[in-house]
């Protein structure tokens, strides 16, 4: 009798101390994401706040840093006034439109086939597009430099539509290949049978039912194009031409006294679109980023 | 005119690894033929290259008299059933079954009077607007059949569609689709792995096994008259009971003796068949349900069948006892009412018009 | 065998009709697939493949790229001291950094697997934000607050009484600030690759591991990393190739300085190359990127099939 008391109160307290362990982790948790969200947050917070300044307030060494004593909205004013910064923006725009169209063109295409139309040497050809995916921008930039030199597009925005696709179509390709191939086999053969040709089949099938992939995909394709620099800041040098990373990088800071509540607004703008991209479409964002080592 | 024929059909992969070793096969106008065998005996390849979605290695396959070989799947004039439906998941029931027929440039009006008539025979009419994420298996089943049923083929391809329901909805799946098939009376090619599935359904069963034919016959007739040993074990549930054994006596009192000594004797008028084969080993096969306790007004050619119940399954229509003999499983299908018990000897009766004696040397059925 | 199978009447030989369109039809399939992969392949041979090789050939030539001049532009920079600060500079970076990343990604994916689901999704989003902001502009608010004068980091130091640090003015400062920067925009894609790995590991396991008497510690070595192993290093790899050809950061924060210290290869390259109009020369050193990047891609490679047959 007695034992079997004794016995259930240990099991008790093992419960007691399993609840607790339990309890801790999850405090441990806690107390490490609030501090990993400060640190990662902190750049960002600390870029608007200083966009919300005088130059005066900026200069003025009294008080935090991080905070700020009378807003101003100036600095985004001028900003979105400026005929060149709109100019960086406008063709920003129309370089990621442009590229994010082809990339989409190219590899639904290419993953259609690869995924679907076994040919002679498809298997090579994905590993091949994987392996390009692999090859960094800054190893081809100066023999795409002298090839895009030698095509008179130095300077210009098609240049960088032209060179883009290098940074988009490799990934956007294999990731689409993995969702086409993710869909049953059974599918394209009820559709063969029900009488679609291979074109059909792609645009009536493949591409409604693989459409979370390739919205997964037009927003790598976007964001990577909106971010691209290394090409940027070595084919353009004439402001108009210019897309708004290596404008606001090369042009807002150019005197000897930084402009730093223009400069962090103008960062804060450029970085937009992306971001707003971002929160809308967050989980399609993160299945990209992950469909490319989880599915291939 | 809508009669199925295979020559000497032949699929070969790379490697050399035949699937399907040179099979012929004449299926008639409105004939439900069920192509049943275990797994990677060849059944479903046969289907698909029926279908078009395999290419065939050598042989021929025509539909309605037409030679179909070179000919790719949509201009067959067949339908299919998936195992998994193949339902095309973002349009609505409607869209799919509308699809083939709005691939082929069908008046609106007609696609609508087919699908609505369809929606009719399945009774899925109040399902049209929903997308098939939102239906059961048993539905999307309906509609999958329902996608074949609206372009009036001129075949029916079914690749093991009851697979994937649950037991219960696959039985009265099973009947529905012998219902479609009085209603529309369209040829119909059904592979399935499961016998019971072949047995309801079709008017033949074709049995493969091996990439070849074993048989083909009305499902009586297999079940009755199997021609080889395998026909005989895969047909049937419980399968048939095998033992091996001797043909001892002469022409006029055969007897099969197993190897514990029990002596069956052989039915007269099957005497003169089995004769050749006195004094050489052979397998004899009797079903669980030719194997039964006793009863007072049995008129069959009974023989006395002495067992020790080793295990006992009360299925409650019936009990299931099984024992070893020399190695060998054997079941019988008793009356719930006979008392039985695990190590308790009983006496067995054994209906000798049943039974098949096998010659092991050639697995075909005497 | 054959016996019952010839039930129906004989239907006529088919040896006359035989067409064969069912060969030009696998045919013309192939012939589309190869048209619609062409786009594809204009791009891999014409944009990567051909400028890659192009690459190596004006790595070949004379400053004015009028003649032939063999390794020439490789002796130079073999005998350069800043070639092989840089070269060493890169390894340095892109091995600490990754090893941080990982680190740091492989901790919060852990700890955000911890807290309850339904919070999983907004912690996620915020700390993934870092990824999202272009770097080169992120960058930019990073210089800011590593500026001499004015650091908002030294102010928070200071706060701790900790001495103001001269982040870009002193060399190993300014190398650690190019790593923090780097670790900070990296270290979330960690998190969210391992995460999605963490995720795909089958509870039961964990089960089947606390009923065997694991502890916590052992269920992280013996069940999550084993399981874990194969995207760990795709995306260690994979961030190597990354973080080693990086540019956009040591150009916004340092441009290369101070003194020319804190040039990777990319930073160097185009400096080299493009600055200074030595187009040989920066191909040059730009190619010293390709044996380390073939290796790691190799190894990419070779785990990213693996992964795949684990799949099938």
């Amino acid at each position: 009798m007695s034992a079997t008391i004794a016995k259930s109160a240990s099991i008790y307290s093992r419960a007691g101390s399993l609840a607790s362990e339990r309890r801790w982790a999850l405090w441990i948790a806690y107390i490490s994401l609030i501090f990993a969200a400060v640190i990662f947050l902190a750049p960002p917070v600390y870029m608007f706040m200083t966009s919300l300044k005088t130059s005066a307030e900026i200069a003025n060494m009294t008080g935090s840093p991080w905070g700020v004593t009378s807003p101003t909205l100036d600095n985004y004013q001028v900003l979105l006034t400026n005929a060149t910064f709109l100019r960086f923006f406008l063709n920003s725009a129309i370089i990621t439109v442009c590229v994010v169209v082809i990339t989409m063109v190219i590899s639904i295409l290419a993953a259609f086939a690869l995924a679907r139309m076994r040919f002679w040497g498809s298997q090579f050809l994905a590993t091949g597009v994987f392996l390009t995916y692999l090859v960094p921008d800054t190893l081809l930039f100066i023999p795409l430099y002298q090839i895009v030199g030698g095509l008179g597009l130095l300077n210009s925005i098609w240049g960088l539509i032209l060179v883009y696709p290098t940074l988009t179509v490799p990934f956007c390709t294999w990731i689409m290949i993995g969702y086409f191939a993710s869909i049953p086999k059974e599918l394209d053969e009820a559709a063969l049978i029900d009488g679609a040709t291979w074109p059909q089949m792609l645009i009536k099938i493949f591409i409604p039912v693989a459409m979370p992939g390739i919205i997964a995909a037009t927003i790598f394709a976007f964001t990577v194009s909106w971010a691209a620099f290394v090409y940027p800041t070595a084919f353009v040098t004439t402001p108009e031409n210019m897309p708004l990373t290596i404008g606001v990088v090369s042009q807002l800071v150019r005197a000897d006294t930084y402009a730093w509540g223009q400069i962090m607004a103008g960062a804060l703008l450029a970085a937009l679109p992306p971001v707003i991209l971002y929160a809308f479409l967050m989980d399609y964002y993160i299945a990209g980023l992950t469909a490319g080592a989880t599915k291939g | 005119m809508a009669q199925v024929s295979l020559r000497k059909l032949v699929k070969a992969y790379e490697g050399g690894v035949q699937a399907v070793k040179g099979i012929d096969l004449e299926i008639a106008d409105h004939e439900f033929v069920v192509l049943v065998g275990p797994s990677g005996c060849g059944k479903s390849t046969t289907l698909r290259m029926i279908a078009g979605l395999e290419e065939i290695t050598s042989g021929d396959i025509a539909i309605g008299g037409t030679l179909v070989n070179d000919i790719p799947p949509r201009d067959r004039d067949i339908a299919m059933v998936f195992q998994n439906y193949a339902l095309y998941p973002h349009m609505s029931v409607f869209d799919n079954m509308a699809f083939g027929l709005t691939l082929r440039k069908f008046p609106k009006a007609e696609i609508k009077r087919r699908v609505d008539e369809a929606a009719r025979i399945l009774d899925i009419g109040m399902l049209l607007d929903r997308k098939p994420k939102a239906l059961s298996g048993g539905q999307r089943q309906r509609v999958a059949m329902g996608r074949a049923i609206v372009r009036d083929p001129k075949v029916f391809l079914f690749d093991e569609p009851l697979s994937n329901l649950d037991a219960k909805l696959r039985v009265q799946m099973r009947t529905e689709i012998k219902k479609v098939h009085q209603t529309v009376k369209t040829t119909t090619v059904y592979v399935t792995h499961d016998q019971i599935e072949a047995m309801t359904l079709a008017d033949r069963v074709v049995v493969m096994n091996h990439g070849v034919i074993e048989q083909v016959g009305a499902p009586q007739e297999l079940y009755h008259h199997p021609a080889t040993r395998f026909v005989a074990g895969f047909i049937g549930s419980p399968a048939m009971n095998f033992s091996p054994a001797r043909l001892e006596g002469d022409a006029h009192a055969l007897r099969v003796v197993l190897p514990n000594g029990t002596a069956l004797p052989v039915p007269s008028h099957r005497a003169a068949r089995y004769a050749p084969f006195v004094g050489r080993p052979i397998l004899v096969g009797l079903r669980p349900e030719h194997l039964t306790d006793k009863k007072p007004t049995d008129k069959r050619n009974i023989a006395d069948f002495p067992a020790i119940p080793e295990v006992i399954e009360p299925m409650g229509m019936e009990t299931l006892v099984h024992f070893w003999m020399d190695g060998h499983e054997i079941s019988a299908r008793l009356d719930p009412t006979c008392p039985v018990s695990v190590g308790v000897p009983i006496v067995l009766a054994a209906d000798m018009d049943q039974m098949h004696i096998i010659d092991p040397a050639t697995d075909k059925v005497l | 065998m054959a016996d019952g199978t010839i039930a129906a009447p004989r239907a006529p030989d088919f040896a006359g009709q035989r067409a064969n369109s069912l060969q030009r039809f696998s045919r013309r399939r192939s012939t589309i697939a190869f048209l619609m992969t062409l786009p594809l392949l204009a791009v891999v041979v014409g944009l990567i493949a051909y400028p890659a090789a192009y690459g190596i050939y004006l790595s070949l030539l004379n400053r004015r790229m009028t003649e032939f001049a063999g390794l020439l532009n490789y002796e130079i920079l073999f005998d350069s001291d800043t070639f092989w600060n840089v070269a060493w500079q890169s390894c340095i970076f892109a091995i600490t950094a990754v090893l941080a990343k990982a680190l740091i990604g492989f901790w919060l994916a852990h700890m955000l697997h911890d807290i309850p689901a339904k919070g999983q999704r907004k912690w996620r989003g915020m700390l993934l934000i870092p990824w999202v902001i272009p770097p080169a502009l992120s960058t930019l608010g990073w210089w800011w607050m590593f500026d001499p004068t004015y650091s908002s980091i030294n102010y928070v130091l200071s706060i701790f009484a900790i001495p103001a640090v001269s982040w870009l003015g002193e060399p190993n400062w300014a190398r650690t600030a190019v790593i923090i920067v780097n670790v900070w925009y990296g270290a979330p894609f960690f998190m969210i690759m391992y995460l999605a790995a963490l995720k795909s590991v089958p509870e039961q396991l964990y089960e089947a591991a606390a009923i065997d008497g694991a502890s916590s510690w052992q269920r992280l070595r013996f069940v999550t990393l084993p399981m874990m192993a194969n995207i760990i290093s795709i995306t260690v790899l994979f961030s190597l190739i990354v973080t080693f050809a990086n540019y956009d950061i040591v150009r916004v924060l340092t441009n290369g300085g101070p003194r020319d210290l804190t040039h990777v290869f990319a930073s160097y390259a185009f400096q080299v190359g493009i600055l200074s109009g030595n187009i040989p020369r920066g191909a040059a050193v730009s190619l010293f990127m390709l044996p380390l990047l073939a290796i790691c891609a190799f190894f990419v490679l070779r785990g990213v099939t693996r992964r795949n047959k684990e799949q099938m």
